[in-house]
């Protein structure tokens, strides 16, 4: 009996909770660590970036006016899912990174552990980072974080799986929507990821996922005035100094990449904060009665 | 007016002293301690707007000598950083205390300099400024529990730029977060409003802070470019223009250096028909001319809800008719100076072109002063969304008035800026002062009041308004490497 | 401008309407804009912050003089009080003939023929409480009897004292016709209607009341009866200004406002009349339309006086105590 032939995937772009081709129509070599060919992916073009931001913008109203208890749920359900597709995740950051079984097998658990550990925070971030402010006066007075709004994500080049999780996840478990550009030479396990979010329950446009070349995505997308912040952490010092000054157009927030950022390191509520706005509401308190003090 | 004490009860001049304070011919540059010329050997003069007397001369520190001052800043940073906590906030507590006895003086000389009523400087600037160094001074010992780690480490040499409509607070919004959590500072204030910086390196030598931890150099734009692009400078703190602000993002793009921004502003103020009408009336008139409007967080845009347009028309023309401009030293003026002759070219231009874009201009009877820089105060009505008084930030006393019929519209229309610092709402009913607030785009809002500033409370914006915060535990923030 | 009587006013007042029912009342003064008790405050605060010097601080100080209902509300009033305090009405300052007289006498019903008297030939009005003062608790025809002697005895102006009971229980229309009722009684006197606006405990609350008693045809609306723990304060008396401001906007009708109470000081004084110029402008700056309720004031008034006029220091043996 002959072995039976593979059924090869066709790797998508994700955006506003579809699977487009490249606008373009283009598409480029993902080969493994030795060089051999692995799948096709999308390379996505200005105008697929384009398309993204208007669908992260469409969606950002209701993923940020969402409770934080229904995404923290929503957030959870996709580390189920996960859960469930860990071999093919294993497989694909073997794959493309060239680890050991073994090791891509505790690069998916700790991704997977990561993604759970944010979205526990999307009831708690306000606590820790917003709070009241004893003023001077009679004022109730109110400090909380809010979404930033469209993010752009360039993901780590390096930890395809883990690296990508750490910086999607602090994003949009706050309320924020992003445009995620996929590790340019190891993009299947973010076009896959795309795949899981897709069936948990995240609404359509929240994650919006390309791949391609990081240098052709980014200069739009960081001069793009309807994103409001750029994580650069995939790009390297040149691109990420371009890019920097392109997004200055609009004042974007902008997170410049880390150079040995360790991954597997807790990270602490910093991703998450560098996005967050802080809004400062003031309100009268007064006395209940018209006491009213004499000059 | 017919009464016959129509013409009795004018309030006789009320002048504040100008013998408290005492400006010197001519100020050298503030650095590692000393005053000092600059080494080009240029000054420049500043003068009072109100009067367009010159008050003093001023160098004008250029490439070398802001090399100088991040100098002293870097060989003053390792002792500064390595003092227990408690013995940096203590310098911040003199600091503090030094400003309250010598508010007065300093008002006057706030006044004289930018043109602001003596009435603000003293009831609002100076005491605004003694209470933040007071609140920083309190966290200087105690940076291991404001939630940014176990040891938070300061960033180096802070290089901080400042605007002129709030010289001494905006100072203070910068240096006493800088040297809290154990930076040093070069601070380069606005180029017309030098004067109560360099009172504040006297202040600094009265407390006796160690030599270069504060600097202060003056000087135009170029001063701040070279202070901002300078390698020894870690952080970079700008209060100013957004176009400003983006070029300073460009400078330090693709360096180590951080950077916080707080830019301009075009905030709506809300008014719905169930407002506390003589209330909002105050807040729309403290919201716009409050500093002569000269304000990034001003209520410059009045929405106001369609049924009370009228009404709240008329509230607000009779009560701009009691606005008293003139003399900013004479303690009965509301309304002072503006602080530049470009200034009032600019807010002069752009009311110009509201009345060319078709908008109906208003201002109450009032006789302006010969000389000096004056600008009446002014609101436009049938103002829409597409007209530029509506869009651009004019940073005097003009209020461009829009109306709403509903709260989806009040919010569209507020949020309809690529700014987003300030919003106020003015509404009796409580839950809907919450869900504007939650919807609206801004980093201040404020709810049945406006340009209420606390030490305590967190200051910053959305979008093209800037980035970070300055007050409260979140200004912490911008100086620590975190 | 003359106060019209309540009738002709209320007939072309837009407003007629809304004392139909007391649920029509009701709805009008609960629709009334609301009050934010801190921003009140901030404003009342901010315009005692005026610096008043010199030449206006001369004309105030004058002002304030004539603007006095100079009162004595005691058990103990006797009418040799009475003609003493009455006397000093008419001659504030024995020292300086140039010293105004105050606006009127303030005195208990009994006391009215006395001070009449006393004040006769000078322009000095009299002023009597009525209604059960201070505290109004007494049948209506109690009180109506109350105000007719004091009208009677000569009585220029009736200062009068709501049911606060009344009021704080919602009934409003119970309130406003009772106030009509003392307005029928007081002929042409002209009628102060007293709030106690320390009773009331809310803004929102002197808010409607205000509109309550102007809407019932009140002359003067005054915010208390001196004998309270909190009378007239700069926030409540703001705030009485601003309803007869909007008054006589919407109907045309011209109000006066009375603080009684708590004002000791000249400083003081030159704040509420600072607050008057800027509130209500110069159509309110006569003793036609506002008053001081008080009887302290007036000694420091003279006393400043003294000051501005030698440039001295003047002490409280340079006045007249009565």
């Amino acid at each position: 009996m002959s072995e039976r032939l593979a059924v090869l995937k066709t790797y998508k772009l994700f955006i506003g909770g579809t699977f487009p081709r490249s606008e373009s129509g283009r598409v480029y070599q993902v080969t493994d660590a030795k060089g051999g060919w692995l799948a096709n992916a999308p390379l996505a073009s200005r105008k697929d970036a384009r398309d993204a931001v208007v669908a992260a913008r469409k969606a950002f109203g209701g993923w940020s006016g969402a409770t934080a208890y229904l995404r923290g749920q929503v957030l959870y359900r996709v580390a189920e899912m996960l859960e469930g597709r860990r071999g093919q995740f294993t497989a694909e950051v073997a794959a493309g990174s060239g680890l050991s079984k073994a090791k891509a097998a505790a690069e998916v658990d700790a991704a997977i552990d990561r993604w759970v550990w944010y979205a526990g925070w999307s009831d708690k971030v306000a606590q820790v980072a917003g709070g009241a402010n004893p003023v001077a006066g009679p004022y109730f007075n109110l400090s909380t974080p809010e979404p930033t709004g469209v993010v752009a994500v360039l993901a780590p080049r390096e930890s395809a799986f883990l690296g990508l999780v750490s910086v999607l996840a602090p994003a949009i478990v706050t309320g924020n929507t992003v445009v995620l550009v996929a590790s340019e030479s190891a993009p299947l396990p973010a076009l896959s990821l795309a795949e899981v979010l897709a069936t948990s329950d995240v609404p359509g446009g929240v994650v919006n996922v390309l791949s391609g070349r990081a240098a052709e995505l980014g200069a739009p997308l960081a001069a793009h005035r309807d994103v409001n912040a750029i994580d650069l952490s995939g790009a390297d010092a040149e691109l990420a100094r371009e890019l920097e000054v392109a997004a200055a157009d609009n004042l974007k927030r902008v997170l410049r990449p880390r150079p040995g950022t360790s991954w597997t390191a807790d990270p602490g509520p910093e991703r998450m904060l560098a996005l967050l706005e802080t809004k400062t509401v003031w309100h009268p308190t007064g006395s209940l009665g018209a006491s009213g003090s004499a000059y | 007016m017919a009464h016959d004490n129509a013409s009795a009860f004018t309030y006789a001049p009320a002048p504040e002293s100008r013998a408290v304070v005492d400006i010197a011919p001519s100020y050298g540059l503030f650095i590692d301690g000393e005053f000092r010329e600059a080494a080009g050997g240029k000054v420049f003069t500043t003068l009072s707007p109100a009067t367009e007397e010159v008050l003093s001369e001023v160098a004008q520190a250029e490439a070398e000598d802001v090399d100088a001052a991040v100098r002293a800043a870097r060989t003053a940073f390792p002792a500064w950083s390595a003092l227990p906590g408690a013995e940096r906030g203590k310098y911040l507590f003199r600091i503090a205390r030094i400003l309250q006895e010598r508010s007065r003086e300093l008002a006057v000389l706030e006044t004289l300099d930018n043109g602001k009523p003596i009435r603000e400087s003293r009831d609002a600037d100076l005491p605004l400024v003694a209470a933040h160094f007071f609140y920083y001074a309190g966290w200087a010992d105690k940076l291991a529990h404001a939630g940014f780690g176990p040891d938070p480490r300061p960033l180096g040499v802070a290089g901080q730029v400042i605007p002129w409509n709030f010289p001494l607070l905006m100072l203070a919004w910068k240096i006493a977060p800088a040297l809290a959590t154990g930076n040093t500072v070069v601070l380069k204030p606005a180029e017309t409003t030098p004067l109560s910086a360099l009172f504040f390196a006297d202040v600094c030598r009265q407390a006796g802070l160690p030599r270069g931890v504060v600097n202060i150099v003056t000087g135009d734009g170029s001063t701040g470019a070279a202070l901002v692009a300078h390698e020894g400078v870690d952080k970079v703190a700008f209060t100013g223009s957004t176009a400003v602000g983006r070029e300073i993002a460009r400078t330090v793009a693709g360096t180590r250096k951080k950077l916080t921004l707080e830019l301009g502003g075009k905030g709506a103020n809300i008014v719905f028909d169930d407002a506390p009408v003589d209330q909002a009336v105050e807040g729309i008139v403290s919201g716009i001319f409050f500093n002569q409007g000269q304000v990034c967080c001003a209520g410059s845009r009045l929405l106001v809800q369609e049924s009370l347009h009228d009404e709240l028309l008329d509230a607000l023309k009779r009560r701009l008719t009691t606005l008293r401009v003139g003399d900013p030293l004479d303690k009965n003026t509301d309304v002072g100076a503006i602080n530049s002759a470009e200034q009032l070219a600019r807010i002069t231009a752009l009311a110009r072109t509201g009345e060319a874009e078709g908008a109906e201009r208003w201002s109450p009877a009032c006789e302006l002063p010969d000389s000096g820089y004056w600008f009446a105060p002014t609101l436009f009505t049938g103002v829409t969304q597409a007209h530029t008084i509506a869009r651009d930030e004019i940073f005097g006393p003009v209020l461009s008035v829009l109306t709403f019929r509903t709260p989806d519209e009040a919010v569209a229309k507020a949020n309809n800026t690529p700014y987003g610092l300030s919003a106020g709402i003015w509404t009796e009913k409580g839950s809907r002062i919450l869900a504007m607030a939650a919807r609206l785009r801004a980093g201040v809002v404020w709810a049945n009041t406006f340009n209420k500033f606390d030490p305590t409370s967190p200051f910053g914006g959305y979008k093209e308004s800037g980035f970070g915060r300055e007050g409260g535990r979140h200004g912490l923030e911008a100086y620590l490497d975190v | 401008m003359p106060s019209s009587p309540p009738q002709s006013a209320s007939a072309a007042s837009p407003l007629a309407d809304v004392t139909a029912s007391d649920a029509a009342l009701r709805r009008f003064l609960h629709g009334l804009p609301g009050v934010d008790a801190v921003g009140l405050e901030a404003r009342a605060a901010a315009l005692g912050t005026r610096s008043i010097k010199t030449t206006a601080k001369a004309y105030a100080i004058d002002l304030a003089i004539s603007m006095i209902d100079l009162t004595t509300l005691e058990g103990a009033d006797t009418p040799g009080k009475v003609r003493a305090l009455s006397a000093k009405g008419v001659t504030p300052d024995p020292t300086d003939r140039g010293t105004p007289p105050v606006a009127a006498l303030c005195v208990y019903p009994d006391m009215v023929a006395e001070a009449r008297a006393a004040v006769a030939g000078s322009g000095v009005k009299v002023a009597s409480v009525a209604t059960a003062f201070p505290a109004g608790r007494a049948a209506l025809p109690v009180r109506l009897a109350d105000t007719r002697d004091a009208v009677a005895a000569g009585a220029d102006e009736i200062d009068m004292v709501i049911d606060r009971g009344a009021f704080l229980a919602g009934r409003y229309l119970e309130v406003y016709e009772q106030i009509r009722a003392v307005r029928d009684v007081c002929g042409t006197a002209r009628l102060k209607v007293i709030f106690e606006t320390g009773e009331l405990s809310t803004y929102d609350n002197i808010r409607r009341v205000s509109w309550l008693a102007m809407l019932a045809g009140a002359d003067f609306v005054k915010t208390s009866t001196g004998k309270v723990a909190v009378n007239a304060t700069p926030a409540n008396t703001l705030l009485l200004m601003e309803a007869v401001r909007d008054f006589r906007r919407e109907t045309g009708r011209q109000v006066g406002v009375k603080p009684a109470g708590g004002i000791r000081t000249s400083k003081d004084a030159v704040k509420y009349l600072v607050m008057v110029n800027e509130t209500l402008g110069a159509d309110w700056l006569s003793a036609r339309w506002f008053r001081f309720g008080a009887s302290s004031l007036l000694n420091d008034l003279l006393m400043q006086r003294q000051k501005l006029r030698t440039g001295n220091y003047s002490g409280p043996d340079y006045v007249t105590v009565d």
